[in-house]
């Protein structure tokens, strides 16, 4: 049975801002309604989603007006919803993959033989193909999102409530995971509400779009409705909303006559105290000055490549050198035997957690370190910190500290502050992630004008659109095909993915 | 569930202490089994210090390393510091001890004696004997196994041993954050330098660390939630079973201990820590 979802005048205010996180707002979401929900980044669409699942911790903030499932308030203890959250690292809850699976329908109280028979059919369904025993710790962040999907799967709640389900997945297989959501929704017929700003995905699917504007509501219908009306569709894209068909590409030339900056051979990576390699084989040759975009399946290798490549892990096998321009001055070639302080100023790096790399107590601190540590005069540190702050939509932010911003800011800070000393290399994992369109359209100007001062880009993404929009060349890492890379004058830049 | 031949384990937990590269009978037996031979032998090493007692148990467990599954190369590489401090524990007492017996090594403040000898010898086989069984412990249960049992079996409170289960993944994540955390620092700037640096950037990188800790407890706690935890009604995935291995090794354990006393008795080197002459 599936549950409607009504609020009247909600609003949720965390502890310690002044402002709401999301509301005051109504709803009327019917029982069995698919729900796209939409927004700008920091419009409070996660702390909405906290909000109907009933896990918002009571004390970290101040909850008004009225909000129900079915006729009683959210609780969680009731079983009959199932979230999956946007950091897939942070919800995987036991060490084993069939475990874990397994959690929800425990929950449940379901028999043991209907959750064995379960465990398989759910990651077979979410493309999971691991024994059960497979150790968590070892999935990569696309399968941990897998997994956390596979368990809402297994459970077939009456209430799906999934935010950026398929963001760190791979796209050419977003299609079957998307599928296999839907599938779970048809089974039970499931109210369901995504966040996704992979709009086109899930257009198609869904029966309502509903759009978070910076205060509250802004409109609530059908797809069709919504983007088919171009008075809206501007108001839209002016809030910074994905809207189909209009992100046009923005294409910029590709340097392959560039110097040599980084080279490897037979490279393989793997992480620290690996027994194997996650990838294998790579011969890759990195100009100045071009954009290299590195793509494949969920656990190909991505992350752990960019860090070898960052000289942050040794490599497993092979040698990464670096050359010309990145080495001068350097007594090693690689990039691994570095100190920190020779190393930072050449390469930065974006890790995929945000959250790892943050050093100061604010936004305009963090984003004002690479640049003094690079040895900027103070009226530049300046300057580039507030090009920075504006150019990504963070000049409100600017005194807040990086560990309480959502989850598209927090990236977007990781990127500004990595880039703003304007290293010779950069090395961005999943940039993208969690933006709105305007945010994107800041980040993606944000990499060209880098470019165009001569720096290198490397970055892994599922985001076509972004790798496009950069003119990176692609290198296709996993499985049998290991690599596809074109080699000097006859790069091209045209998306081969389908 | 797992086959009744020792299978070769395909992929290692990256936060195992030891791993494993077999899974034998031992490793298959209930946690509680491990747990309650683990004290079984350290009831035979503990009682006495005596050569004979803990040269027993070592023997045995030596002897029974292979049987557990582990990578032993790994664990001579990861815990060669344990044979050191035990050897360091057996030379304090070679000095300390009561000086009985002849005298074997007199080079001014350092004096050895027969009677000093045996006793680090005994000091020395009782260190391993009890380090090995431990560590044994730690390798091969699987923590979720521990909590089906602690449930299903010593009636825990399901909440309790669940919340602290999934509070124990985090905890073997800190290392794999902690290196992350280091590589961020490297890669930003500010890691390496002076004496001072270091330390302070040791200080920021903790702060951070717990930071992470909470923020990643407080989401492990939504996702819980948000999977129905604390619904009342749960139930387990797996049968937390008692076996035929299980009282096989319940009583070789029993044994080794019982011979343990017994040699030692017969022997004449029986020296118990309580009462005793």
């Amino acid at each position: 049975m599936a549950l409607p979802i009504r609020a009247q005048g909600f609003s949720w205010r965390h502890a310690d801002r002044d402002e709401p996180a999301v509301g005051p707002l109504d709803l009327s979401i019917d029982a069995g309604e698919k729900v796209l929900l939409l927004g700008p980044s920091g419009a409070g669409k996660t702390t909405l989603l906290h909000a109907i699942a009933g896990v918002l911790p009571a004390e970290s903030g101040e909850a008004t007006g009225q909000l129900r499932i079915g006729d009683r308030p959210p609780d969680p203890r009731r079983g009959d919803a199932g979230l999956v959250l946007q950091d897939p690292d942070s919800q995987v809850i036991f060490s084993r993959v069939g475990d874990d699976v397994a959690f929800g329908m425990e929950n449940l109280g379901l028999p043991a033989d209907v959750i064995e028979e379960r465990i398989s059919t759910s990651l077979a369904a979410l493309g999971l193909d691991l024994p059960h025993d497979h150790p968590t710790a070892a999935l990569s962040g696309g399968q941990k999102q897998r997994l956390a999907l596979a368990g809402i799967h297994a459970m077939a709640p009456q209430v799906i409530i999934l935010d950026e389900p398929t963001a760190n997945i791979d796209p050419d297989s977003a299609v079957s995971v998307r599928d296999a959501v839907l599938g779970t929704q048809a089974a039970t017929s499931a109210t369901m509400i995504i966040v996704e700003h992979r709009v086109d995905l899930w257009l198609d699917h869904v029966d309502t779009v509903i759009v978070l504007g910076p205060d509250g509501l802004l409109t609530q219908g059908p797809p069709r409705l919504v983007f088919g009306d171009p008075e809206l569709a501007e108001a839209l894209i002016e809030c910074g909303i994905w809207v189909p068909g209009r992100a046009g590409p923005l294409r910029t030339e590709s340097r392959p006559d560039g110097d040599l900056v980084l080279r490897t051979e037979r490279l393989d990576v793997a992480r620290p105290r690996a027994k194997a390699a996650a990838a294998a084989g790579l011969d890759l040759s990195i100009r100045t000055g071009e954009a290299v975009g590195i793509i494949g399946a969920n656990g190909a290798g991505k992350s752990t490549l960019a860090l070898t490549l960052a000289g942050l892990i040794p490599e497993f096998g092979g040698e990464v050198n670096a050359l010309g321009s990145l080495r001068s001055g350097a007594k090693h070639a690689r990039p691994f035997r570095w100190p920190s302080a020779l190393l930072a100023p050449r390469i930065g790096m974006v890790f995929q957690e945000p959250e790892h790399q943050f050093l100061r107590s604010s936004v305009a601190e963090e984003l004002a370190l690479g640049p003094r540590l690079a040895g900027w005069s103070a009226v530049q540190v300046e300057e580039r910190v507030a090009e920075l702050l504006q150019a990504l939509g963070l000049e409100s932010l600017a005194d807040a500290h990086p560990q309480g911003l959502s989850g598209g800011e927090k990236r977007r800070l990781s990127v500004a502050a990595m880039m703003a000393p304007r290293p010779q290399l950069l090395i961005v994992d999943e940039p993208t992630f969690g933006q709105d369109a305007l945010t994107w359209a800041g980040l993606v100007g944000q990499f060209l004008d880098v470019l165009a001062r001569g720096s290198t880009v490397v970055a892994i993404s599922h985001d076509h659109a972004f790798l496009e929009a950069i003119g990176a060349r692609r290198v296709v890492l996993g499985g049998a095909q290991r690599k596809k890379q074109t080699s000097g004058a006859g790069d091209t830049q045209e998306g081969r993915e389908n | 569930m797992s086959a009744p031949t020792p299978s070769p384990v395909a992929v290692h937990d990256p936060g195992q202490l030891i791993p494993l590269v077999r899974r034998t009978a031992l490793v298959r037996c209930n946690p509680l089994t491990k747990i309650a031979v683990a004290l079984i032998l350290m009831v035979g090493t503990l009682l006495s210090i005596d050569v004979v007692s803990a040269g027993v148990v070592l023997g045995f467990c030596l002897f029974a390393l292979p049987a557990t599954g582990l990578d032993l190369r790994a664990a001579l590489k990861r815990l060669w510091f344990l044979p050191l401090g035990a050897l360091l524990a057996a030379w304090g007492t070679a000095i300390l001890a009561e000086k009985t017996g002849e005298v074997v090594i007199d080079v001014g403040p350092i004096l050895m004696t027969t009677g000093s000898l045996e006793a680090a010898t005994a000091i020395f086989l009782r260190a391993l004997a009890l380090a090995i069984p431990l560590i044994v412990l730690a390798s091969t249960i699987d923590p979720r196994d521990l909590a089906d049992a602690l449930v299903q079996r010593l009636r825990l409170p399901e909440v309790v041993v669940v919340s602290v289960l999934a509070a124990s993944r985090l905890l073997g994540l800190l290392v794999s954050e902690w290196q992350t955390l280091a590589m961020a620092r490297r890669a930003r700037g500010i890691a390496g330098g002076s004496i001072v640096r270091r330390t302070r950037s040791l200080f920021a990188g903790i702060f951070v660390l717990l930071v992470q800790s909470i923020r990643r407890g407080t989401t492990l706690a939504m996702a819980m939630e948000g999977r129905a935890f604390g619904r009342p009604g749960r139930t387990w995935r797996r049968a937390s079973t008692f076996g035929s291995d299980d009282r096989l090794a319940v009583v070789v354990s029993l044994a080794v201990c019982a011979l343990a006393i017994v040699a030692a008795h017969m022997l004449g080197t029986w020296n118990p820590i309580v009462g005793g002459n």
